[in-house]
């Protein structure tokens, strides 16, 4: 402890994004630590990221996760979940929770954010009448478009209609789209986007969001919400001017009110149109009383955005620290996060400055309009507006208030390729990541004076990009800039052996149509003299020869390449002795066949083992056992399970339709399918899949590389999961297809993923690295956008057609088998340094200690009837 | 074949050679750029043929034995490692942890950011090989 005394008591009443950017940064900075925070949460959960929820849909929880789970785990911070506070008591400075506990603060924060207005329409108590807020909120949504789909005659689509075209509308709308729902916004202003947008911008959103099949009614109010006159569940608009609309669900999204309750309660002082009265030190009129985010009534507005609360969680901490920050003005730039739709407006969109000048480029045709608004000498950058391309947002956004390079601002406006804008060298000063507060002095810093040399070290170092995202592409921008004029070169490559990357070597082999080491380390090595590989090249160029068919991985040149896995077919263990595993395809076994197992590992005298692959390994094989192993498994039916290579590994499934109750498709079926197509495939790293019958999940899908989850209509297909140390969720790449087309889809997917990874690199961080992320990997495989499908479907193609079982091929060959003797001048002799004891009835190596101890049961030549 | 021709048949060397030699195999029972592990009573060496090809310089098509236990395993697996080379220097790495070593002269030149398990030495012992005719042998104190 660095503090003399206790510390005190810090109260947050508030579990929102706020709320923990206030914890987040008070821990950073309180060193010594003078406070214990207690956050008080009215929902069941850790604070989200609110401002991604349509991402928890096809993403799931750990979608918007928010920050470093750890800081709840931090031994001076308390996290009560589910626990609303019901009153504050500034005399006795406490506060009293839901359950009637009381709780005494030194200091209070209020971070109660807003609830969603329901505006006074009648009928807006109907069931199927929702608001847009929270996880709950987006979770009963789904529930009702779901039960309503079930009801629903086949074929009929659930109708959805959203009162409000503001950001949170459209966001709504673009989940309900998710949810296969139609969608109908209804916007009472002249257009959508009101606040951000100017009437222009808007003409060209409306035209993007009905691209994406959503229906917008601008100009338009709606009188009552009626029922539907048998389920009595909401089943009609009616609007003011005559109009009607059948809807079998609504979400309503008019705007927030602010959560000021306890504070009025409490007697603080409160704005014309709601939240509690801050001064610019974000403190109410009670000293020790704090209020932050939407809650708070500063400059005389509520600010409805993460930016401005994140910045005033800042300004609290620092002034409980004894600092002198005040709140620098709200920034109110946003970015509209709804896939396929770019739009972003900052500054003064509505041109409201004295004699602003607005320049204006607009593609009515592409829905594409940008504007720039420019003080009267047309020089200085006062806000801008950004629809159907949004790419300037990021570099022009912090050059707010700045003069513009160049002489015509309208360059910055043009097209990619249509003329170079002027080169942007933004100062240090400029605001890059709003929603952390993050300035490009900051970045570069991060890379000058914190060695960080990639996008992912600066996230970490400076939490730039770590919210939103929206700014990214900047980051890597300025990270790029600085690193090159650092002159630090960012090495790809794999080892002193090679300059390339593993996937440059990839491409380097192919298309010079190379097929031994010899000839590759040549010509692709660095300078030739004593340049003969290593262990971390070799298996790399191993792995690339062998996606790229050239026959058994032991025959010729291609063996000396071989990690001792691949070259003993077998998974080495800590003694030296191997371990076996025969492939089951999706975990089914017959009873013979593991009647067979059963017999080898008694006969062998192996450890056997269930896998979490759902099969079978045997420990405790010796090199010059294996052959005789393999001959009674490849009699009995089997083959190699691949255990030992970077390659598939097993196809996981749930039983399925065949048997489960709950079960959708045969997914036992479609995962034998699939393991004997993948079956053998050489990649960057180990490869796992996964197939669920239902949306129960029970194979686990979303924890593999790749996991199919059987769907009513077809298969979901997600990409990018993984366990391990950095456990991952997969992630969803393709929804309800065929057979056929989820065949083609993974083919396309594996044979991108084995061609362009890094060395060692799953599936998860390849993603990452793609250009353009999960999504780049969709147009690449989807929709063909860098024309090479027919190229990797052909290569997996020759895959499945030159498959052959390696263990086999091995038994066949007598110069192979030669290499399967344990000792070149004694072939068949046991290592004689090998040592058993015998736990829970089965053998394991003997410890140092029980091998000194004289404890040993056995020594190598246990085996009974070989 | 050149590989570490001796006029003679091995004979047992001065005072510091070895105290006998053990005929191990013949030349083309060795993979070239492979190990292959032979057995002296309780001693296991693991045996190395270089392939004739210039980047061994010197090493070129030689055959080297050093032991075949890992001191960073305990197992007796060196044999086992792949072959190559570091700024020139023939090696091979531990098939466990893949610690590097010199062929030639055992040192460890990459750790790994491990220590050999029991105090073991972290390098490895060389055993001299002469080959006569096709034939190996290998020199044991």
């Amino acid at each position: 402890m660095v503090n003399s005394g206790t510390p005190q008591h810090l109260v947050v009443v508030g579990g929102g994004m706020v709320a923990q950017r206030l914890v987040e940064a008070l821990r950073a900075r309180d060193d010594a630590g003078r406070y214990r925070v207690t956050v008080f949460a009215e929902e069941p959960r850790a604070p989200y990221d609110r401002v991604g929820l349509t991402r928890w849909f096809e993403e799931g929880p750990e979608g918007i996760a928010l920050g470093d789970p750890d800081l709840w785990a931090d031994p001076l911070v308390t996290l009560h979940t589910d626990r609303r506070i019901e009153s504050i008591d500034r005399t006795a400075k406490t506060v009293t929770d839901r359950l009637g506990h009381v709780h005494p603060y030194d200091e209070l924060v209020l971070a109660t954010g807003s609830s969603a207005a329901m505006p006074p329409i009648p009928g807006n108590d109907l069931p199927g009448v929702f608001v847009y807020r929270t996880i709950d909120d987006v979770a009963a949504l789904r529930g009702w478009v779901e039960e309503k789909r079930r009801c629903h005659p086949a074929g009929k689509p659930v109708r959805g209609a959203v009162i409000g075209g503001g950001l949170l509308g459209l966001e709504a709308a673009g989940a309900l789209t998710a949810l296969d729902a139609q969608a109908t916004v209804i916007e009472f202003g002249t257009h959508l986007m009101g606040v951000q947008v100017d009437l222009g911008g808007g003409q060209a959103l409306k035209r993007l969001i009905n691209g994406k099949g959503i229906g917008v009614r601008a100009e338009t109010a709606t009188s009552q919400m009626r029922p539907h006159r048998r389920t009595g569940h909401v089943g009609r608009l009616d609007f003011a001017d005559g109009g009607r609309l059948d809807v079998d669900v609504v979400v309503v999204a008019t705007g927030v009110r602010p959560r000021d309750e306890l504070g009025r309660a409490a007697g603080l002082p409160v704005g014309e149109r709601g939240g509690v009265v801050v001064d610019l030190s974000c403190r109410t009129e009670d000293p020790n009383i704090w209020a932050v985010g939407e809650v708070a009534c500063i400059e005389g507005r509520c600010l409805g955005l993460v930016a401005p609360g994140n910045t005033m969680a800042e300004v609290v901490v620092d002034r409980l620290l004894g600092g002198q920050a005040e709140f620098p003005g709200a920034d109110t730039a946003t970015k509209l996060k709804l896939s396929g739709v770019d739009v972003a407006s900052f500054g003064d969109a509505h041109a409201r400055t004295q004699d602003a000048v607005e320049v204006v480029w607009a593609d009515p045709v592409a829905g594409v309009y940008k504007k720039l608004v420019l003080s009267d000498d047309a020089r200085t950058l006062l806000g801008g507006v950004f629809v159907g391309d949004a790419a300037p947002y990021a570099s022009l956004r912090p050059m707010l208030g700045a003069e513009l390079p160049g002489d015509d601002p309208s360059a910055f406006l043009l097209p990619e390729g249509g003329g170079a804008a002027p080169g942007l060298e933004l100062p240090d000063e400029a605001n890059v990541c709003s929603c952390n507060n993050v300035s490009a002095g900051t970045i570069r810093g991060a890379v000058t004076e914190h060695q960080c040399t990639d996008v992912p070290g600066v996230k970490a170092c400076t939490r730039a990009g770590t919210t939103c995202g929206a700014c990214l592409p900047l980051v890597k921008k300025l990270v790029d800039t600085e690193l090159e004029r650092a002159g630090i070169e960012v090495s790809t490559a794999l080892c002193e052996h090679f300059e390339m990357s593993r996937a440059q070597l990839f491409d380097a082999v192919r298309v010079a149509d190379l097929h031994s080491f010899s000839d590759i380390v040549a010509r692709f090595g660095t300078g030739s003299a004593g340049n003969r590989g290593c262990d971390i090249c070799k298996p790399v160029v191993a792995s690339i020869l062998a996606s790229l068919g050239n026959g058994h991985i032991l025959a010729g040149e291609q063996s000396t390449l071989q990690d001792t896995n691949d070259h003993m077919l077998a998974n080495l263990q800590k003694d030296g002795t191997y371990s076996v595993v025969p492939r089951m395809p999706g975990g089914e076994v017959t009873p013979e066949g593991l009647i067979v197992v059963g017999e080898v590992a008694r006969d062998f005298g192996l450890y056997t083992k269930i896998t979490g692959g759902q099969r079978i390994d045997m420990f405790g094989a010796r090199v010059e056992q294996l052959p005789d192993i393999w001959r009674r498994l490849v009699d009995a039916g089997f083959e190699s399970g691949h255990a030992y290579g970077k390659s598939l590994r097993t196809v996981k499934s749930c039983v399925g339709s065949t048997w489960c109750r709950y079960g959708v498709q045969d997914s036992v079926g479609m995962a034998v399918e699939l393991e004997l197509r993948y079956r053998g495939l050489r990649s960057p790293h180990k490869l796992k899949l996964g197939v669920s019958g239902c949306a129960r999940e029970c194979a686990e899908a979303r924890g593999k590389d790749v996991g199919v989850i059987a769907t009513d209509k077809g298969w979901n297909v997600y990409v990018g999961g993984n366990g391990g140390q950095t456990p991952r969720h997969a992630r969803l790449l393709a929804e309800d297809l065929t057979s056929e087309e989820l065949i083609r889809t993974i083919d396309r997917f594996l044979m991108y993923y084995v061609r362009t990874a890094d060395r060692l690199q799953r599936t998860a961080p390849w993603i990452e690295e793609v250009d353009g992320g999960l999504e780049g990997v969709r147009e690449v495989i989807m929709e063909d956008s860098l024309g090479i499908c027919a190229d990797l479907d052909a290569a997996m193609a020759r895959h499945v057609e030159n498959y052959e079982d390696e263990w086999k091929a091995v038994l066949e060959d007598p110069e192979k088998l030669r290499r399967f003797s344990s000792f070149v001048n004694a072939p068949k002799d046991a290592d004689p340094s090998l040592a058993y004891v015998t736990e829970r009835g089965q053998r394991r190596p003997a410890t140092q200690a029980e091998r000194a101890a004289g404890v040993v049961i056995a020594g190598p030549k246990l085996e009974v009837r070989a | 074949m050149t590989v570490n021709d001796v006029a003679e048949a091995p004979v047992a060397a001065g005072p510091a050679g070895p105290a006998r030699w053990e005929r191990a195999c013949l030349v083309s029972d060795l993979f070239p750029e492979r190990g292959a592990a032979a057995l002296f009573g309780d001693v296991q060496v693991a045996l190395f043929r270089l392939p004739d090809d210039a980047a061994y310089g010197g090493h070129a098509g030689r055959v080297h034995a050093v032991q075949n236990l890992d001191p960073f395993s305990g197992a007796h697996v060196m044999s086992r490692g792949i072959v190559g080379t570091r700024a020139g220097e023939p090696t091979v790495a531990a098939p466990v942890y893949k610690q590097v070593f010199s062929l030639v002269t055992g040192v460890c030149l990459v750790a790994a950011d491990k220590t050999p398990k029991d105090g073991l030495p972290a390098d490895l012992v060389t055993y001299p090989v002469e080959v006569r005719g096709d034939v190996i042998y290998v020199g044991l104190p």
